[in-house]
């Protein structure tokens, strides 16, 4: 069981190295927002792996809250990309 | 008697002008028919007659006291101590001032000139005097000096209007102020030695002090006060200058009054620092060598208020070096020198008198004439024969010339001066030949101006229509002030004893007290005739015959104040003084303060980091016990990996994005670390700041500038590195050793142990948030909400540039 735990670590571990050279990288901002996006669903299997390893549940809402957040920054950043800015204004007005 | 209740009355008396002072600005704004001088002139009046009263006490060695207690804590109190020497100045100073306030109101234009605020600085200045010469708290008597700074400021920029008056007026502030403060330094060391603020005790306890390590410190430092306030060399620079006040003001304060409370200082002071050697050199040095500077220099003067104005300088130079001389009577018993106190407090007397009534003289001319350059006046004596009459008696009184009253102390000074030849102690019978022959030729320079002032200003050609001012006699009531002050000059040589009796001994007695039981012990009679023996007659001979040769021939070798460079001057000196300090501070402030936040951002850490750094070094602090570490988890390390990979990323990234995605980077590791340390509270506000952070960068991404915008050189990206790496190197150490070395155990095992009893939670964190310590989070909610409010008001209140630049104008 710890082995298992210990390995599924390694391999999140690794992948989040290979993602993060991406996020250096680049070459465009695109890649580094998916890299980005890919190391927060990584951070969330981190998190969850080491809650079996501290035995606890308290970790939970974080793994919900990154889910969220990841999906926020995202969103924001996508929106960013497109249009320079992340709030619109409101030009009806 | 009631002994208590009268005393209590007369130290109030020294702040009847102060009150008055209030009540002036009415009397000038309502009482338009009358000069407002007539009030004031009440004051000066009732407080000559009422302190006249104090004579009789005085005469037989008695001293009145009376006190109210100011800061009893610090042991500060207004005391009034009136012995004969405050007894001599107070008579001085209400006596001239009576004379002076005469003389203004017809001096002063009713219409023309602004007398409302004319007699309140001259009713400051008095009280501010009163309270110099009568208190006998060093605390009190230092807040009355400064207020003869203050008030003296104000009457020399009387005419504020013009530039010189403005100019003189800040030279003497700068002056007087600059020895006012050394002094308080003096007053302070001195209470530490006595532990008392009170002069009459210091004074009981002069032989101890002399011992102390203090002691040359404080007579340095008061002296210095003493020397810049009586004008003497080289601070007596401002008192040329200051004569930009109106005529008055230069009678009464830059001749007989403030000018002298240098010398009632060091009259004061002689009891407790008279017994030291330096005391006796600085006294009587710097005075000779004022004595013989003024002289030398007042004949260079074309102005008539300047000639005066170093005569005083001069004059205050010989008072102030019989003062020394009379100190020396600590060492021997030889009469001489008891003689010598007598004399300096003598020819203060005389001074006043014959100056005073010169500087009137010198205002008349100039109100008559409308000049007051020497070069233009002559024949003046057929028009104003009044005016002659007072400034020749004057004028020769100042020369020393019998029958006037300056002859005595003059041949008084001389012989003193002759006597210190044969004084044994402290070199002088090597360097003591010196000082009689400096005397000498003083007193012939002395002699020259004097003749050089009355004789110019009133004999010779008449050049009267080339006057800007028809000139006439002034009127009388302008004359009697001098007059008064003229017939004093030769009442004074025929009775100096009566004078002596009543004044002058119980005066001595209070600068020497340990010598003298009573003012009656005081073996001297002046004699104006010593029969032809006496060393003082021949000179003075020697100085009539030297010092008329050199009035004739003054044309022929006055190109020798030529030779002297402009550069080298002292007021040269003070201005270059002026204009460099101020031009290095502007330097030196230009040369730090660049305006740039990186430049004091590289100061305040270079400073803590080398600070720090040392600090832990030299105190031997820096300590690593590696036992106290935790043992390093793999996670632990592989997530330090990854946040140093993100930091570098954020420092040598290229472009502002990659930047602010890294810095994102570094916020989910360190919210990783929380995890891995576990603390969910952290990890889950850490995530939410580090998304909200990131997108408000890319909220502001368009207005940030371009990184590496300011080009910034080799050089200072070394300086930065060199920096960052000792700040870094600093905070680890610190926290290293911090570590390593805790003291006391963590409070924490109490939070655990109630958390659930006391406070009913299961959460400790938010437990200790919004229980154990509530109070933190509520200023912390109140910060979110400034943050809040201040960024809603710096979006809406836009002030457009236009408007600010504007206002800056």
């Amino acid at each position: 069981m710890n082995i298992f735990i210990w390995v599924c670590l390694i391999i999140i571990f690794l992948s989040m190295l290979g993602t993060l050279i991406r996020v250096f990288k680049g070459p465009s901002t695109p890649d580094r927002l998916i890299a980005l996006d890919g190391i927060g669903v990584m951070l969330i299997s981190i998190i969850a792996l080491l809650s079996i390893v501290f035995d606890t549940i308290f970790f939970i809402d974080v793994i919900l809250l990154i889910a969220i957040m990841s999906f926020i920054g995202t969103v924001s950043f996508s929106k960013f990309i497109e249009k320079g800015a992340i709030i619109d204004r409101d030009t009806h007005r | 008697m009631d002994g208590r209740r009268i005393l209590l009355e007369f130290v109030l008396l020294i702040f009847l002008p102060f009150v008055f002072a209030i009540l002036v600005p009415f009397a000038y704004k309502y009482i338009k028919g009358i000069h407002t001088g007539w009030f004031v002139l009440l004051v000066p009046l009732v407080l000559f007659g009422y302190y006249l009263s104090f004579i009789p006490l005085t005469m037989d060695g008695g001293h009145a006291i009376s006190e109210i207690k100011w800061i009893p804590t610090l042991g500060i109190a207004f005391t009034s101590y009136i012995d004969g020497l405050s007894l001599l100045f107070t008579l001085l100073i209400t006596g001239i001032g009576s004379l002076v306030v005469l003389y203004s109101i017809f001096y002063m234009d009713k219409k023309k000139e602004n007398l409302g605020s004319f007699y309140v600085y001259l009713l400051l200045f008095m009280t501010a005097m009163l309270g110099v010469v009568q208190s006998d708290n060093t605390m009190t008597l230092y807040l009355f000096w400064e207020l003869t700074s203050i008030s003296s400021f104000l009457l020399i920029g009387y005419w504020y209007t013009r530039d010189k008056s403005r100019f003189g007026a800040l030279k003497s502030m700068m002056i007087t102020v600059f020895g006012g403060l050394m002094m308080l330094g003096g007053f302070i060391l001195l209470s530490i030695m006595g532990e008392t603020f009170s002069i009459r005790e210091l004074i009981a306890q002069a032989p101890d002090l002399v011992s102390h390590p203090y002691f040359t410190s404080a007579l340095i430092l008061i002296l210095l006060g003493a020397f810049t306030k009586s004008a003497q060399f080289p601070f007596y620079i401002w008192l040329p200058d200051a004569m930009e006040a109106p005529t008055p003001v230069s009678a009464y304060l830059h001749s007989a009054t403030m000018v002298k409370a240098g010398i009632y200082l060091v009259a004061r002071f002689t009891p407790i620092f008279g017994t030291s050697s330096t005391w006796i050199w600085l006294v009587t040095g710097i005075g000779l060598l004022t004595l013989f500077w003024g002289s030398f220099f007042a004949v260079k003067q074309t102005d008539l208020k300047a000639i005066l104005a170093f005569s005083t300088v001069s004059q205050l130079g010989l008072i102030m070096s019989l003062l020394g001389a009379g100190a020396i009577s600590y060492h021997t018993t030889e009469a001489m020198f008891a003689f010598a106190t007598y004399a300096a407090i003598f020819h203060l007397i005389n001074h006043a008198t014959f100056k005073g009534g010169l500087f009137m003289i010198a205002g008349i001319i100039d109100h008559e004439t409308g000049t007051r350059d020497i070069r233009k006046l002559g024949g003046l004596m057929s028009i104003m024969p009044l005016s002659f009459t007072v400034a020749l008696i004057g004028s020769l009184s100042m020369a020393g010339l019998p029958p006037f009253n300056g002859f005595l102390s003059k041949e008084m000074f001389l012989e003193s001066m002759v006597a210190l030849r044969h004084f044994e102690l402290f070199q002088f019978d090597t360097w003591g030949i010196l000082f009689p022959i400096v005397a000498w030729v003083a007193s012939v320079f002395t002699f020259t101006y004097s003749l050089y002032f009355v004789l110019k200003t009133f004999l010779g050609q008449g050049k009267v229509d080339q006057l800007p001012k028809r000139p006439h006699e002034a009127p009388i009531g302008m004359l009697v002030a001098p007059m008064i002050l003229a017939s004093l000059v030769i009442i004074i040589f025929f009775i100096p004893n009566v004078l002596g009796k009543w004044v002058i001994k119980p005066a001595v007695m209070a600068v020497q007290p340990t010598l003298y039981g009573s003012p009656a012990d005081i073996d001297i009679h002046v004699l104006a005739w010593h029969g032809f023996g006496s060393v003082g007659l021949w000179l003075t001979v020697a100085i009539v015959i030297v010092g008329s040769l050199l009035y004739l021939t003054i044309p022929k070798w006055q190109p020798l104040y030529k030779l002297q460079p402009a550069k080298l001057s002292l007021n040269e000196g003070y201005d270059a003084l002026m204009r460099g300090s101020e031009k290095g501070m502007n330097r030196l402030s230009r040369a730090y303060m660049t305006g740039l936040i990186r430049t004091y951002l590289l100061y305040m850490f270079a400073f803590l980091s080398v600070t720090v750094i040392a600090v832990l070094f030299i105190k031997d602090a820096f300590v690593v016990d590696m036992n106290s570490f935790a043992a390093i988890t793999l996670y632990g390390a592989l997530n330090a990996v990854i946040l140093l990979l993100s930091i570098g990323f954020v420092v040598f990234a290229k472009s502002r994005l990659a930047a602010i995605i890294a810095l994102g980077g570094v916020g989910y590791s360190v919210a990783l670390f929380f995890v891995i340390f576990k603390a969910p509270d952290l990890a889950l506000t850490q995530l939410v700041i580090e998304t909200v952070s990131v997108a408000l960068f890319l909220l502001a991404f368009k207005h940030l500038p371009a990184l590496n915008e300011h080009g910034e050189t080799k050089k200072t990206k070394v300086v930065n590195l060199i920096i960052s790496l000792s700040v870094g190197v600093m905070v680890t150490l610190v926290a290293l050793s911090s570590h390593s070395q805790k003291l006391i155990p963590s409070i924490s095992q109490y939070y655990k142990d109630t958390v659930a009893t006391e406070a009913g939670g299961g959460n400790i964190v938010n437990v200790i948030l919004v229980d154990y310590r509530g109070f933190d989070t509520l200023f912390e909610i109140a910060v979110l909400a400034i943050a809040g409010i201040a960024v809603l008001g710096m979006i809406r209140l836009r002030v457009s540039r236009k408007e600010t630049t504007d206002e800056n104008k």
